[in-house]
């Protein structure tokens, strides 16, 4: 009998996505491999493009035309997403179980109908609650994410809203069923400085109240130091590294998470030139063989034109980088 | 090395006559690519040239009556004959000749009309986008008040008062159809007068009518292009209805609408007489909106995404299977 | 509220102001209407007692007066064909268009959005071509032909409907399928695009997210959202059919309606009644575009009305 303690609460395994348009075959996601524990949060982070929220998209089976999984699995509390039986789990899973926020919360919400309408649907649905009930329920979600007059608030369309209450109402919607995992694709990327704060904040208090697993997609480090246990860092539709949050930033392994910290702008040292990688992403129509990144990489040998794999380098570290896993191995 | 500027203007203008010519070459493979386009296009140009060479192509003239051959079936019927391969009508008209050069009446008068409906709307479209103010003001208020009117009954008066002709039927179309055209234009050159580049324009000093015609028509044209198409088809089948009206085109003259009014008389026994025409009305409407549908695709890629998303996802991916078979295979 | 109530009707007003305006000139000044009116063969004397009958004498803006006066009681006169009141005419035979118009619309509707809807969930495959296709031919097909060929087949040779006319419930299914046709081909184009621009829409992704029914989203969700321009686009169909473009089924199907009257009036310069029919054609455009207006702010909440 598995000990559901030792079993993480969700693994992908070498997952493949691919998108197939006029241009060519956009491969976002080439082999994405990671963990989540209960209760634990993991940060993913990379650029624009590197493939983030497909990964997680596929996880809540968004995936649609021209998109298709074409390989790996996932797997959620032991129970596999991708096989015909886990397809019927993914209904019943959506949206209770594993629950997502967006990043614009304009365009996530429906304009033509009430905020309360949108919460109450999820509760009727996966809960079967009466109108009354799910209507009493929605009152207290919106409580729990710190929106006040919560009556009125249910008769309210999204535009009447602020962008941060929005996001917030979001939140709301994705704790309605108590899920155990919620995934948060970039939630404050379109929000003010300041909201983010708040919003970030009102993240980590429901995490650990509530003690549920969060993904965090982002491209901001400072958020991910604030926030998670664990960090993966995507680069170009793989993961190049995934360890400990405070681990990763103080060591970093892996030349791309090197250059993205030394990249981020700091308050505390003054420098005269800001740091960038040199070089653009690569068009994951024909990505380059082997590790993608080294092309840009200072570090680059012949080596790294062979294909790459996620390796442990002890530590509960996982690196994939030939030139990492010398030096770790010395 | 002197370089100078003349020298340098020379090369930009070979450059641009350059681009232009792989700029046709471009759409001409865009149309080979949609087989729908390709087909509209084909249909129009041969019906244009229908049009214009009816008199040499027709095998009689469309007016000449033969009353010893009335009524008669077309060619693959018993009684049919090659001298009239598609019949002829109660007047012993031949039926083909007064197909083909029915073609040249809807033509025409489609082309006029958009020219008149168009040249006008377009011009109050520019007055008032650009103008804005009291102008603007007037123009919309015209425009709404005008498209609220029961547009096809004071067209059947104003042809019934005034007498239905060629040219009256053309006045009247445009009169009613001019307002589309002004709207279009109006948001047009609202949205491209925000742009930073007309502004751009205006600090600099440029007159208002080198803006519009520098600036602002170049971007029109795409959408007036389709509009215009799609009105053309929409005048031919106007025409063709004022003409089965008996409000249209009158006789001795030939009009697709026409000949399905007066075939009518004689549905139940020459049912050639109702059938020939209006396909030919249907043939050329449906290769206008072809071409018009093919034109909206390739001028905005979310269409084409829209139209071929499906279908080209699945080709691609049976393609990827079976290079992703053979490379597996080889080791 | 009141100001948007306001202004519409001062819109309207205009919008059939203007068309009696011109359909008063049209008759009084380009034509002749004593010409029209009286057989050819009267004698002067005749022509001057009729003038003088008719008020034809008096200066030009006396007549328009009056005419403006009478027509706010809604008595036009006499229709010189069939000598009543125009507007009785006008009332016996306007819920005959609107009865084609609704049964015709209603079926384009009802066929339209289904089958819209699946061409949308599935852009470029089997069902969205051959729709899209369907589409373009309906569009292209001139409507008088299409009656025509619909009596040449179910009347002639199936035997299976009547020919013309509005006797029996039998006789409205091919009018009001001829009618339906073009825009039924419309809408499909319509609710299609509709439906795949909101079917991209993040708030789908989401009420995807949160798991709800696939039939409650798409149906429900999206549609709400496309809604707008489909509502739009029947409200602009049904004013169509009343202005006046009933008139080519009409007359194909004998249907006693207004537009088959109107042709009638003008076949017999019955211009008293033309002016009765038009100045109803325009009052129903208007009345039906506030309406339209009212059901938009339904819809989408967001709209303000101004």
């Amino acid at each position: 009998m598995n000990d559901s303690r030792k079993t993480p609460l969700l693994e992908v395994r070498n997952l493949v996505v691919n998108f197939y348009t006029r241009g060519g075959v956009v491969q976002a996601s080439r082999g994405v491999s990671f963990q989540v524990e209960h209760g634990q949060t993991l940060g993913i982070v990379g650029e624009s493009g590197s493939g983030k929220s497909v990964a997680v998209q596929a996880v809540m089976g968004l995936i649609s035309n021209p998109g298709r999984i074409e390989g790996g699995d996932i797997f959620f509390m032991g129970q596999s997403l991708l096989d015909p039986a886990g397809r019927k789990f993914v209904r019943k899973v959506r949206g209770k179980d594993i629950a997502m926020i967006f990043q614009d919360p304009m365009t996530s919400l429906n304009p033509v109908f009430t905020i309360g309408t949108q919460i109450t649907e999820v509760l009727r649905h996966h809960l079967g609650m009466t109108r009354d009930q799910a209507r009493k329920r929605a009152m207290d979600l919106l409580d729990l994410v710190d929106i006040n007059a919560p009556e009125k608030r249910l008769t309210q369309y999204p535009y009447e809203m602020s962008g941060g209450m929005r996001q917030r109402v979001m939140i709301a919607m994705a704790l309605a069923c108590e899920p155990r995992l919620i995934i948060a694709d970039e939630p404050t990327t379109a929000l003010d400085v300041t909201i983010q704060a708040q919003i970030l904040e009102l993240l980590a208090d429901l995490q650990q109240r509530l003690q549920v697993s969060v993904i965090l997609i982002t491209h901001d480090l400072g958020v991910v130091a604030q926030l998670c246990h664990r960090v993966a860092v995507m680069y170009a539709g793989r993961i190049v590294e995934v360890g400990d949050a405070d681990q990763v930033f103080a060591s970093p392994v892996h030349p791309y998470t090197k250059g993205l910290i030394r990249a981020t702008p700091r308050l505390d040292v003054i420098t005269e030139r800001m740091v960038s990688i040199d070089g653009v992403p690569p068009d994951l129509i024909s990505p380059p063989r082997g590790c993608a990144f080294s092309p840009r990489c200072d570090q680059a040998k012949q080596d790294c034109l062979r294909s790459q794999t996620l390796t442990p380098l002890g530590d509960d570290r996982h690196v994939s980088c030939w030139c990492a896993i010398k030096e770790g191995t010395r | 090395m002197n370089r100078t500027s003349a020298d340098t203007l020379e090369k930009a203008l070979e450059k641009n006559r350059y681009e232009r010519v792989e700029k046709l070459l471009e759409l001409g493979r865009e149309l080979k690519r949609d087989k729908a386009g390709l087909i509209g296009v084909i249909l129009i140009t041969a019906l244009v040239l229908m049009a214009v060479f009816a008199t040499v192509i027709a095998p009689h003239d469309p007016t000449d009556q033969d009353l010893t051959a009335r009524l008669a079936p077309p060619v693959w019927y018993e009684k049919g004959t090659w001298n009239h391969m598609l019949g002829t009508d109660h007047l012993g008209r031949d039926v083909l000749s007064r197909t083909i050069h029915g073609a040249r009446v809807s033509l025409w008068v489609g082309a006029a009309v958009v020219l008149l409906a168009g040249g006008f709307g377009v011009v109050m479209g520019l007055m008032a986008g650009y103008l804005g103010g009291k102008t603007d003001a007037f123009v919309m208020r015209w425009i709404d008040t005008q498209v609220a009117f029961p547009g096809l009954l004071l067209a059947l008066i104003i042809l019934a008062v005034i007498g239905p002709s060629l040219t009256t039927v053309v006045v009247v179309l445009a009169l009613n159809g001019w307002m589309v055209y002004g709207r279009m234009t109006r948001s047009a050159v609202l949205s491209i007068r925000q742009s930073p580049y007309v502004e751009a324009a205006e600090v600099v000093g440029c007159r208002w009518p080198r803006i519009i015609f520098r600036h602002i028509l170049p971007n029109l044209t795409s959408p007036l292009l389709t509009l215009a198409i799609l009105e053309f088809a929409r005048i031919v089948l106007a025409e063709a209805a004022l003409s089965f009206l008996g409000l249209g085109i009158q006789p001795p003259a030939t009009s697709w609408g026409l000949d399905v009014s007066m075939g009518k008389n004689y549905m139940f026994m020459a049912w050639w007489l109702v059938t020939i025409p209006g396909c030919a009305i249907a043939v050329t409407v449906l290769a206008i909106n072809l071409v018009a549908s093919w034109l909206r695709l390739i001028s905005d890629p979310q269409e084409r995404e829209k139209q071929f998303a499906r279908h080209m996802a699945g080709t691609m991916r049976k393609k990827m299977q079976a290079v992703i078979e053979k490379e597996s295979r080889t080791p | 509220m009141g100001r948007f109530i306001y202004r519409r009707l001062m819109h309207g007003l205009i919008v059939i102001l203007g068309v009696t305006v011109i359909v008063f000139v049209v008759t009084r000044m380009v034509g002749d209407p004593v010409q029209v009116m009286l057989p050819l063969e009267s004698t002067l004397e005749q022509r001057a007692a009729f003038e003088k009958k008719l008020g034809l004498d008096r200066p030009i803006y006396i007549q328009f007066g009056e005419f403006l006066g009478n027509i706010a009681r809604l008595d036009f006169g006499e229709s010189l064909w069939q000598k009543r009141p125009a507007m009785d005419i006008v009332f016996e035979k306007l819920p005959m268009t609107m009865l084609l118009t609704a049964v015709g619309i209603g079926f384009a509707c009802v066929a339209a959005i289904p089958l819209g809807i699946i061409a949308a969930l599935r852009p470029g495959g089997a069902v969205d071509r051959v729709t899209v296709f369907g589409s373009l031919l309906g569009l292209s097909v001139p409507q008088f032909w299409l009656g025509l060929l619909f009596i040449v087949l179910f009347a002639v040779q199936f035997k299976i409907l009547p020919t013309s006319g509005a006797a029996t419930p039998a006789h409205i299914i091919m009018p009001a399928l001829t009618m339906g046709l073009p825009t039924l081909a419309r809408l499909v184009m319509l609710v299609r695009s509709s439906m795949i621009d909101e079917l991209n829409q993040q708030y789908v992704k989401t009420s995807f997210a949160k798991g709800l029914p696939f039939v409650r989203v798409v149906g429900l969700h999206a549609l709400r959202n496309a809604g707008l321009p489909i509502m739009t686009l029947v409200g602009w169909e049904v004013i169509r059919s009343l202005a006046g473009y009933s008139v080519v089924v009409e007359t194909v199907f004998a249907w006693p309606g207004i537009g088959l009257t109107a042709i009638q009036a003008i076949e017999r310069d019955d211009l008293i009644l033309i002016q009765a029919i038009v100045f109803t054609a325009a009052v129903s455009v208007v009345a039906i575009n506030i309406a339209m207006d009212f059901i938009y702010k339904l819809i989408d909440p967001r709209l303000k009305l101004t």
